[in-house]
């Protein structure tokens, strides 16, 4: 392509009339004038009227179509690691948003507070640091499972849960973000749901509440994961309405 | 908050379409189907209307359509409006299926179609026949014969400019130059703003 002013060529890039080379061009320009983007913008907004105009009715083989793949169709994560998948291009997504995810929330589920051990000299720390680590990389192992699958929502008090499972290694990781902590002498105790009947699934690290936590026990399974608040040690069945209802996703 | 009285015909249903996005991209399947319902029917008419395939078409407006759950939590509010994000991924879709078949085929057969698209006069009104916007129809009609032109076999026929340029005997930079200012007037005629 010849030196172009890519300020002239906005009208053709919200088209979709550019090739692709002159399309990335003038999209790497749009980084750096405002009043170039704010134009794209408009105009894609613009030419959005033209393509509801020509609307038509949606035939039910295409609802049914959608909404059946969706179920399976694993989303991406939040847009806090673009930059780096925009690099790694389309090609590695599959196999980097795993190691995305799993980096996330194994970061918040306290691998810093095992790095801190791992300096400690006491033979105990050493020890729980092993503990903790097999702990990480079973929550790990899920997270990175080929066929690992998320299902994420909100859960009391604006907080958010997600649940991966992956089918494969039976296993599932509950992880929250923006979770309060239990009331004091109280725990979070994780179930599985076997169609209406909650079997635990183990209790939640204290201080796991902006974490990840492995569930116990196989998902053998199971339609969704609970969490409700016990008293400390955790209860044989729920004693209360659960604070996170989440679905399974289907594999 | 009190509500506005709404005078006249039927009261629109106007989903809080950014709202639910938000709650696509956490996974909500219902949030979802809510955004499908107002999006899809667009969706299908835009790739139809570029691919004039009916079969290809709701097979690319259903991978359009995933898309949009699966990558929900790009969609940022401040960038314009969720049909607008929709759309534009539609467009893109629908525009390299097309390319993808004419590189596919034969420089001899890529000029024939370019010779058959040529009745652009049919084109643009097989197109505005289909418009269901007054106001869309008003403003492509408030633009030059070759503003309306250069925009509507690039939007709905997905020409490249190159192509437009060839199939309407212009040079490149006049093409670029009526895309430009006949978007221009379009957006003023449709008073859109972001």
């Amino acid at each position: 392509m010849n030196a172009v002013d890519p300020h002239t060529l906005t009208g053709a890039y919200a088209l979709d009339a550019l090739d692709s080379e002159e399309h990335e061009a003038v999209r790497r320009h749009l980084a750096e004038c405002p009043s170039c983007a704010q134009e794209v913008l408009e105009f894609a907004e613009t030419v959005a009227r033209l393509g509801a105009a020509v609307a038509v009715p949606t035939p039910a083989t295409l609802r049914s179509g959608v909404l059946e793949r969706i179920a399976t169709v694993r989303q991406e994560p939040p847009p806090t690691t673009r930059a780096a998948r925009i690099r790694n291009g389309r090609r590695g997504f599959h196999r980097w948003s795993h190691w995305a995810l799993a980096a996330c929330i194994a970061a918040a589920a306290g691998l810093g507070g095992v790095a801190v051990r791992q300096h400690g000299l006491a033979e105990d720390a050493r020890q729980e640091t092993a503990r903790a680590r097999q702990a990480n990389d079973a929550v790990a192992e899920v997270l990175a499972a080929p066929d690992a699958r998320v299902s994420t929502s909100r859960i009391d008090g604006g907080a958010v849960g997600t649940v991966v499972v992956s089918a494969s290694l039976d296993r599932a990781v509950f992880a929250a973000s923006g979770m309060a902590p239990p009331p004091p002498g109280k725990v979070y105790q994780l179930w599985y749901d076997d169609g209406g009947a909650m079997r635990s699934a183990g209790l939640m690290d204290v201080g796991a509440t902006a974490g990840a936590t492995l569930l116990e026990g196989p998902v053998d399974g199971a339609s969704g994961v609970g969490v409700t608040v016990e008293p400390a040690g955790g209860s044989p069945s729920p004693t209360s309405a659960p604070v996170a209802l989440l679905a399974l996703p289907t594999a | 908050m009190t509500e506005n009285v709404w005078i006249g015909g039927v009261r629109p249903a106007a989903p809080d379409l950014p709202e639910l996005m938000g709650r696509v991209a956490l996974g909500d399947q219902q949030a979802f189907t809510a955004v499908f319902e107002a999006v899809s029917g667009p969706v299908l008419g835009l790739v139809r209307t570029v691919l004039r395939d009916s079969a290809q078409s709701e097979e690319v407006a259903q991978e359009v359509l995933v898309e949009v759950w699966r990558t929900a939590a790009r969609y940022q509010p401040s960038r314009g409006s969720v049909m607008t994000w929709v759309l534009t991924l539609a467009h893109r879709r629908a525009v390299d299926r097309v390319r993808s078949e004419q590189a596919a085929s034969n420089r001899e057969k890529r000029v024939a179609l370019l010779e058959h698209t040529a009745a652009y006069d049919e084109v643009v009104e097989q197109v505005e026949g289909r418009l269901e916007r007054e106001q869309v129809r008003r403003c492509l009609r408030g633009l030059t014969e070759l503003q309306r032109q250069s925009v509507t076999l690039a939007y709905y026929r997905g020409l490249t400019y190159r192509e437009v340029a060839e199939l309407l005997s212009v040079p490149l930079g006049t093409v670029k130059a009526r895309m430009r200012d006949g978007l221009i007037r379009l957006r003023d005629c449709l008073g859109v703003g972001v």
